[in-house]
This record gives structure tokens, sequence and C-alpha cells, in this order.
């Protein structure tokens, strides 16, 4: 399953489902999320490297059928959520609060089997509505020569209690 | 210049499709998979994760321009897209093309599940666009 996706192990399991429920059921307390965080940059991910075999698993996932080539539009997400990832765990966010708003790709070229990406996610901004924290993120992918192959920005809704 | 009309395309989204969908992603939030969880804080059910539907819009969009390259891609996710533990849930999408000027071409795009829209504002950008 996770390592189809080749990454670096994260320090635990992000989502083991069972602890997930025991905090559903047992701590109901979402902490608002610190406004310090805006304009903060958190580590790269590790390397990625795009392979046909991994492209092509992301095209099946989705119905289709992969036949070379460019990589589908949404498929730098996978390093956007490593990124995000590594950042909700940093600030100690539950992933099952968080709800996605609104998701933007912007292109310098297409991604190709045999790029290595980085993934670096920058909080844009963060604001308040109903009890729910939304967060903008703006993740830049570089790949290994460091030029900038797209962004992709993300707002994460963090639902609250009351939400 | 009159400009094409894009068919509609309709793809069906099932619980095993979001199993699919988290390990080709890396997204493992578990109100795309576990009923508790998702109604726990306050959804109507097991939600689609927001990238899948956006993943088979753009299916669409290279269905309509195959071989097209993608300069941008955005939207909102306005909308849950409810599956049900039987069965699934249908997802269409429409698209129609905007002019646009340096050889790009818009694509707005409608995005409905039982009858209500599901993305706010999703619109591709392409260029050079060969349309089969």
């Amino acid at each position: 399953m996770v390592e189809a996706v080749a990454r670096q192990p994260l320090a635990k399991p992000f989502v083991d489902p069972a602890a997930t429920r025991c905090r559903v059921d047992g701590y109901f307390e979402a902490m608002p999320v610190d406004q310090d965080l805006v304009g903060r940059t958190f580590p790269p991910t590790a390397p990625f490297a795009v392979t046909r075999e991994k492209v092509a698993e992301f095209v099946a996932a989705t119905g289709g059928a992969y036949d070379g080539g460019p990589a589908p539009a949404t498929y730098p997400i996978v390093l956007a959520f490593d990124a995000m990832n590594s950042f909700l765990e940093a600030e100690s966010i539950d992933l099952f609060r968080i709800v996605h708003g609104e998701q933007r790709f912007a292109y310098e070229r297409p991604v190709v089997p045999g790029d290595v990406l980085t993934a670096t996610l920058t909080v844009s901004s963060l604001r308040q509505i109903a009890g729910n924290d939304i967060i903008g993120t703006a993740s830049e992918v570089i790949d290994a020569s460091g030029a900038l192959v797209c962004t992709t920005s993300a707002t994460l809704v963090h639902r609250g209690p009351e939400a | 210049m009159t400009l094409p009309t894009l068919a509609t395309q309709t793809f069906t989204i099932t619980r095993a499709d979001l199993v699919r969908y988290a390990a080709a992603s890396g997204d493992h939030n578990p109100i795309h998979q576990d009923e508790s969880v998702a109604t726990s804080v306050g959804l109507p059910g097991v939600i689609a994760h927001g990238m899948y539907t956006m993943a088979l819009a753009a299916r669409a969009v290279q269905a309509w321009y195959p071989g097209a390259e993608v300069v941008s891609f955005g939207c909102k996710f306005t909308n849950p897209v409810v599956v049900p533990a039987e069965g699934g849930v249908e997802l269409e999408v429409a698209g129609e093309v905007k002019p646009s000027g340096d050889g790009l071409t818009t694509v707005v795009l409608t995005v409905t599940c039982e009858g209500q829209k599901v993305l706010g504002m999703p619109r591709a950008v392409l260029r050079e666009a060969g349309r089969a």
C-alpha cells in the first residue's frame, strides 16, 4: 500500500486507524491552529523519484490506463500530500479533522517519469471561520536541478469541535 | 470561429476506488474510508477525496484534449461527494471551451453529483489543444 509511494518513513505511522478512532472517542478538543504559522516554510520532502510504475498506479487508481508520457495533471498531489502530512504532524494537527477546501496546480512543465522531485510547503494564510481554521498552503515542487516544475496551492479546512 | 462542443462524461465512484486512490496518492485520511470517523467530524458519511474527484475531472479534460499540456488546473471543493458502502455514486463532468489568448485554451468544467455541483469554478488551462 504505502510503499508503492516510496518515501521517507514518518517517525510514527501518521494514520493508525485504531489510534485515530480512539482519539475520536476519547479526545474531542481540537486545538486552534497557531497564528504564528503564517509565512513559515517547512523542510523539503525527501526526494521522490517519479517512475512509470508509480504513474501507472496513480492512473489506474483513477480508472485510466497509462500509456507513457507526462503524469496526469493532479499527480504532484503525491508530493504535496507528503509535505502536508509532515506539516500537520509537526503542528500536531489531526488529519481526520482536515477537509480539502481548494486546490490549484500551476505548471512550469509537465511531470515525467525520470523526474526526481521535492516539495517545500509554506503556510500562506490562516483565518478562522465559524469555528474552523482555514489554512492556505503553497508547495513548490522542484526537480533535481532545482528548477521549479509546478506550484500546488491547497486550502485546508481544519474542522473545529463545534463545526 | 466556432468553439468545439465537449461531450459530458460520467464516472462511477465506489468505496473500493477510494481505497485504491488512498494507496496511490498517499492520502490516508480516514474520512475517506471510515463512516464513524467521517460522521464524528460532522460529515454526512464517507466522502470521496476531493483530489479523486479532481483527478476524474482531469481525466475528462485529457479525453477531450489528448496530448494537450496542462498549464494550470484548479477548483474549490464546495460540496462533498458522499460514497455509499454498497454500489457507487455517479459523477458527471461537463466542459465548455472559453476563448483565451496566447495560444492557450481554457476549459470551464461543471462537475456534478446527483444534480448538485461539487466543485467550485473548476477550470483547466491547456497549451496546444489537439482535440480528438
